[in-house]
């Protein structure tokens, strides 16, 4: 088992360290980092000065190392945007993303199960065909042609939720919260909704596959033998042996919701780090694209590593497979 | 922390939040963030003007647009006639409660025009400033200027003691790799103190209880909330969640027109919108660039439909423009402002006899966050061109994007619009653009031209002190600009403020600066 | 000796031709079976048709500016009584013919789907060939490679590729290469599963006697890999590229929807819901609502396909 941890912890460690190179690289040689940051009348002396002082002038790999060390302590330099601090715009953005995520989350969690077990349970019947062709048309709709709709529909015609932003937020130390203002618990439910439909129908296929593995079980069947009540056997017992993968697929799948919330925050200009992102780009200040790229990318290394040490301490066989199944496509 | 006191501060915190609402807090939509909170920092007008209401000048416009004292009560010209004595306003206190004095005056001006900000040219003729006593203070030009006071407008004074304090007294070096205090924190004089600021989320302002001037506003507070989705703007105004925008897309103005709760400012804004011509020897695609040419330039011209572009672009509301001032800029005469007549077969046949190749590509650069519908009215202009045998190429990016390349000269034709701010007069754009790109004349001429003739009016108008003959060597050098095509006009652009009914009153500027000072709500 | 090698495969009797062995097969059967997945295919054939046919069948080139008329602009769809023919579905505000505007937008869009998936197989499978028949440090570097591609979420992978692309390349390059940008930006972080497929299969299929056979023999590798390493693990495959298929249209039009795919004067269905999303509130409906329909159609039939593809494929569900 600790031969396991070490190896799992190098490997993400090797990752990580492959990541930063990679947004080193665009760092350094993607726009001119201190024609970036002049103004129009410096001179070419200013210029090579700034160049001495930022240090372009060393070597590669001393550069790199700098690079690396400075980001383990969360110094990704000053936006070019906004000549602020980039791991200090991001501290205060996550929180607006974390939230979205989390509701995005619990809602495919609550809506997801259930309908993949009444899929798997009432196979073949009506109701869970529909269930089935919705479950594809909502893998098919673009996430920000359901965000447009939901606003159409829910804030233009109807006027009952925000069609935008946060609401208001109260700040707890550094975390800005919108979960403990009415306004702000309004902002959330329709990014909440547009982010979770992908998730949703994840959920509810995962939970129907392995419902119909676990249905076909002797335990299953001999519970039903045995005359408990044909309900209390698919959501007390058999659901309970489903769970496992689903919690797996919920972790695994955050990091790919932090990323996708970027699309959902552009549409309901939500001040999440995906709107940091995605103005980063259009504005070419790499400092923070560079720093989002890591971030991201550390959140889901991280999340990974948890579930395989979790997998590995429930089933000791996986602890030497190594070619395990990745699950970022989805 | 515990988790209980955690609760608790929060529920406090909710309180006072839920508390907010009954006050009277103006909720702005805009189209965009304030780049900073450091008005040296970030030369950008919007910026500018938001910051505005935290930090003064020493002069400012009142509702008219007339310039009226504001932090100096008084000011007479020295009889070396380049030395300004202004008379500072005694008992105005910063929002961090330090006394305004000369002193403070002195280091703003001496931060503003460092080598490193991006403001100095709002300050063309400054040399030096010092401290006669506590509140007078003598500003040296480098020769006699006319406009001194119109650039002063825009000239935010700042604490001494404040900069000093937070090591501030320069504008932000991004090079430094630090950020400057200023940026995140903002003391002036102003009516409004910054509250609290969230980059493209929110900046709250509050009302400053001991401004010195009496308050026409009777806000408690403002939200600067930026909208950049002009679908997303409607929305959230005709739901309530704003109730200001100061800019309401045209498209949409007869939807919101006919919701009940809104109301839409409108009015033609000072800002001229113009399209320049490099003058380079090549293009940026290595060709020869036959732009120099002035009979290329009137043919590119020509085969713009401005009419069209007025009806169904800018929805007729532009004011079609034949000077490259608006009417309302000294300066501007309205023999400037004949049109040229649409005449494409014209066009093709000027450009075939000054021997431009059919189908010359170029690039037409254009921002997404410019003006209004610039990127729609960048597209027919494009194909207007292509129906004349030409073939530009359209790039369209967000204004941090394409001004290296414009000021670098690394593309061909571009989009400008220029209102004269801060000064209101049709100097602004000759010096900064029409005249050869030296020293701080010619920040704007992006195209590289130079009109030696039109330099001498320039210069001329730049020193002279009696009105009418300045406006009138204005006027001449304008002809020159309007006979050589040097840039030609489109047109003055829409201005379309809207508000919700909780807004009983919101001034309209024409210089398109929302002045919330003067703004009440019900 | 390669006829031998393949004996097993070929030495079926009297062949039927190949039209009649499709319609005896299996997967016919179960497609024909399978409504959705009949209307779904029909369906998308009829969209690839009218798309590739737009140049004979639109009444405008929306490419090409000099074709655009702005007196035509925000033209109302022809059953509006202010609707004109030939814009059947209106213009947007430019006067460009919506339906011409979506047949060629869907062109692209099936493009660069179709080719990001092309590229994505290719570069895959010739990896994960490689890595799972050799081993050794070349599958250590791949596989190395492709977890750092698994550790980054996908759009954000193909966001900054092309981002960075289009923000180094000077004006009118990027008109040309928008396009292979985009298939590149799609490819990068898929490649990695259908590596990691196929090296799972190699691995499995080189230790088998038959290949160890071969190899002593002195048969070409290229040839033992193409020829029954990737044979075997094609069924697995076909279902991922469908699936990924409508990821990849998916994902063109959210890279375009943000601003970073194709450009406004060459659209795809991505840009035109983008640049139709500004007028939401303007009554101008038709500008963005056929857009979004025809991508959410497209996308809807080859993930019907899709579905039905692995549910008839997979043995456990039959």
């Amino acid at each position: 088992m600790l031969a396991f941890l070490i190896k799992r912890t190098a490997n993400a460690i090797f990752v990580m360290l492959a990541v930063a190179f990679l947004a080193f690289v665009i760092f350094r040689f993607f726009g001119d980092p201190v024609e970036m940051m002049v103004n129009e009348q410096a001179t070419q002396a200013d210029r090579a000065e700034l160049r001495e002082r930022l240090g372009l002038n060393d070597g590669f790999l001393t550069q790199y190392a700098r690079f690396v060390t400075n980001a383990a302590q969360g110094d990704f330099g000053i936006s070019y945007r906004n000549q602020q601090d980039v791991m200090v715009l991001l501290k205060e953005r996550f929180p607006a993303t974390f939230e979205l995520v989390l509701v995005a989350t619990v809602i495919s969690l609550v809506v997801g199960i259930p309908l993949g077990v009444v899929t798997a349970v009432h196979r073949n019947s009506r109701l869970a065909n529909m269930l089935q062709i919705s479950s594809i048309i909502g893998i098919s709709l673009p996430s920000f042609v359901v965000g447009i709709m939901l606003i159409l529909l829910f804030s233009v015609s109807l006027g009952w939720l925000p069609a935008f932003g946060r609401g208001d937020t109260v700040n707890i130390g550094w975390w800005s919260t919108g979960l403990l203002t009415p306004s702000g618990r309004m902002a959330l439910i329709l990014p909440g909704i547009a982010l979770s439909i992908f998730q949703i129908t994840m959920v509810m296929r995962l939970v129907r596959a392995e419902m119909l593995e676990t249905l076909r079980t002797d335990y299953v069947k001999f519970a039903r033998a045995r005359g408990i009540p044909a309900a209390r056997v698919h959501w007390r017992h058999a659901l309970r042996n489903c769970l496992m993968p689903v919690i797996t697929l919920t972790g695994m799948q955050i990091g790919n919701l932090i990323a996708f919330a970027l699309v959902t925050e552009t549409v309901f200009q939500w001040p999440g780090m995906g709107m940091l992102f995605i103005q980063a780009v259009t504005f070419v200040d790499i400092p923070v694209m560079a720093a989002y790229l890591m971030l991201v990318s550390l959140i889901f290394v991280v999340l990974n590593t948890i579930v395989d040490f979790t997998y590995a301490w429930v089933d000791p066989r996986l602890r030497d497979d190594t070619a395990r199944a990745g699950g970022a496509n989805g | 922390m515990n988790l209980r006191k955690i609760l608790f501060a929060s529920a406090a915190l909710a309180a006072l939040a839920g508390a907010a609402h009954a006050e009277n807090l103006l909720k702005w939509g805009a189209n965009r963030d304030i780049g900073s909170l450091d008005p040296y920092s970030y030369g950008d007008s919007f910026t500018i003007n938001v910051l505005n209401h935290v930090y003064e000048g020493l002069v400012r416009y009142n509702r008219d647009l007339k310039i009226e004292p504001a932090l100096a009560t008084s000011w007479e010209i020295l009889d070396d006639k380049i030395t300004w004595r202004f008379k500072l306003r005694e008992g105005v206190k910063f929002h961090n409660g330090n006394p305004f004095t000369a002193d403070d005056v002195v280091a703003s001006l001496t931060r503003v025009s460092d080598p490193a900000s991006p403001l100095k040219g709002n300050l063309p003729a400054y040399v030096s400033s010092k401290v006669v006593d506590d509140h007078t203070v003598d500003i040296t030009l480098n020769g006699t200027y006319p406009l001194l006071l119109n650039d002063l407008t825009n000239i935010h004074i700042f604490d001494k003691e404040w900069m000093t304090e937070h090591d501030a007294l320069k504008p932000t070096d991004i090079g430094a790799n630090v950020e400057g205090y200023a940026t995140y924190n903002a003391n002036g004089t102003g009516p409004f103190s910054v509250v609290s600021r969230q980059p493209d989320a929110k900046t709250v302002f509050a009302r400053n209880p001991d401004w010195w001037d009496t308050p026409q506003h009777n806000l408690d507070g403002f939200e600067l909330l930026p909208v950049n989705s002009a679908a997303t703007r409607v929305a959230a105004l005709l739901s309530g969640e704003i109730s200001f925008t100061n800019d309401a897309p045209v498209q949409d103005l007869p939807r919101l027109e006919a919701a009940p709760n809104v109301n839409v400012l409108e009015g033609v804004d000072l800002r001229t919108v113009m399209v320049g011509f490099p003058f380079r020897d090549k293009l940026s695609t290595g060709a020869d660039n036959p732009f120099g040419n002035v009979k290329v330039r009137e043919a590119l011209y020509k085969a713009i439909d401005l009419e069209l572009i007025h009806k169904k672009v800018m929805r007729g509301k532009s004011r079609i423009a034949g000077a490259t001032v608006a009417p309302a800029i000294p300066g501007y005469v309205p023999e400037l402002d004949e049109l040229p007549k649409y005449d494409p077969e014209a066009a093709k046949a000027m450009l075939a006899e000054a021997g431009v190749p059919e189908g010359l590509e170029f690039e037409l650069n254009c921002l997404s966050d410019g003006l209004v519908n610039e990127e729609q009215f960048c597209q027919a202009i494009a194909s207007m061109w292509a129906r004349i045998g030409l073939k530009p190429k359209l790039d369209v990016a967000p204004r941090a994007v394409q001004t290296p390349k414009r000021t670098g000269g690394t593309t061909d034709i571009y989009i400008l619009g220029w209102a004269t701010l801060p000064m209101l007069d049709a100097y602004s754009p000759l010096l900064q653009i029409f005249h050869t790109k030296e020293g701080n004349s010619g920040v704007f001429n992006w195209g590289g031209w130079s009109f030696p003739e039109l330099d001498k009016l320039v210069q001329a108008a730049g020193s002279e002190l009696d009105t009418a003959k300045r406006l009138a060597l204005e006027t001449e050098a304008l002809g020159i600009v309007k006979k050589e095509h040097i840039m030609v006009p489109l047109h003055q652009q829409p201005m379309a403020w809207a508000v919700t009914d909780a807004v009983s009153e919101m001034p309209l500027f024409p210089d398109n600066k929302p002045r919330l000072w003067f703004a009440r709500m019900k | 000796m390669e006829k031998t090698l393949s004996a097993p495969a070929m030495a079926e009797p009297a062949r039927p031709s190949r039209l009649a062995r499709i319609r005896q097969s299996d997967l016919w059967y179960s497609f024909r079976s399978h409504r959705s997945a009949v209307i779904a295919a029909a369906l998308l054939a009829l969209i690839v048709v009218t798309a590739f046919l737009a140049p004979l069948i639109t009444p405008q080139n929306p490419y090409d500016l000099a074709s655009l008329e702005l007196w035509n602009a925000e033209i109302p769809p022809i059953w509006n009584a202010e609707g004109q023919w030939p814009f059947i579905l209106g213009t947007d505000t430019q006067g460009r013919d919506i339906l011409s505007a979506i047949l060629y937008g869907s062109r692209i869009s099936l493009i660069i789907g179709f080719a990001s998936v092309v590229l994505a197989l290719i570069v895959g499978l010739a990896l994960g060939l490689i890595a799972g028949f050799f081993g050794g440090w070349a599958d250590n570097v791949i596989m190395r490679f492709g977890d750092v591609l698994l550790s980054m979420p996908f759009i954000l992978i193909a966001i900054l590729i092309s981002a960075i692309a289009t923000a180094s390349l000077p004006t009118g390059l990027k008109d040309i290469l928008a396009a292979p940008i985009l298939i590149v930006a799609i490819a990068v972080p898929s490649w990695v599963q259908y590596a990691r497929t196929v090296r799972a299969s190699a691995m499995v299929e080189s230790r088998k006697e038959y290949v160890q056979a071969a190899r002593l023999i002195r048969v070409k590798a290229w040839r033992i890999m193409l020829h029954h390493i990737l044979p075997n693990c094609m069924t697995p495959i076909m279902v991922a590229a469908t699936l990924n298929f409508g990821l990849a249209i998916l994902s063109e039009a959210t890279l375009s929807f943000l601003g970073v795919g194709m450009p406004p004067d060459q659209p795809s269905l991505g840009t035109l819901i983008r640049i139709g999303n500004q007028y939401l509130f303007s009554g101008l409906w038709w500008i963005v609502v056929f857009p979004s329909i025809q991508l959410c159609l497209i996308v809807l039939s080859v993930n019907m396909i899709g579905d039905w593809l692995r549910d008839a494929l997979n043995p456990k569900l039959r």
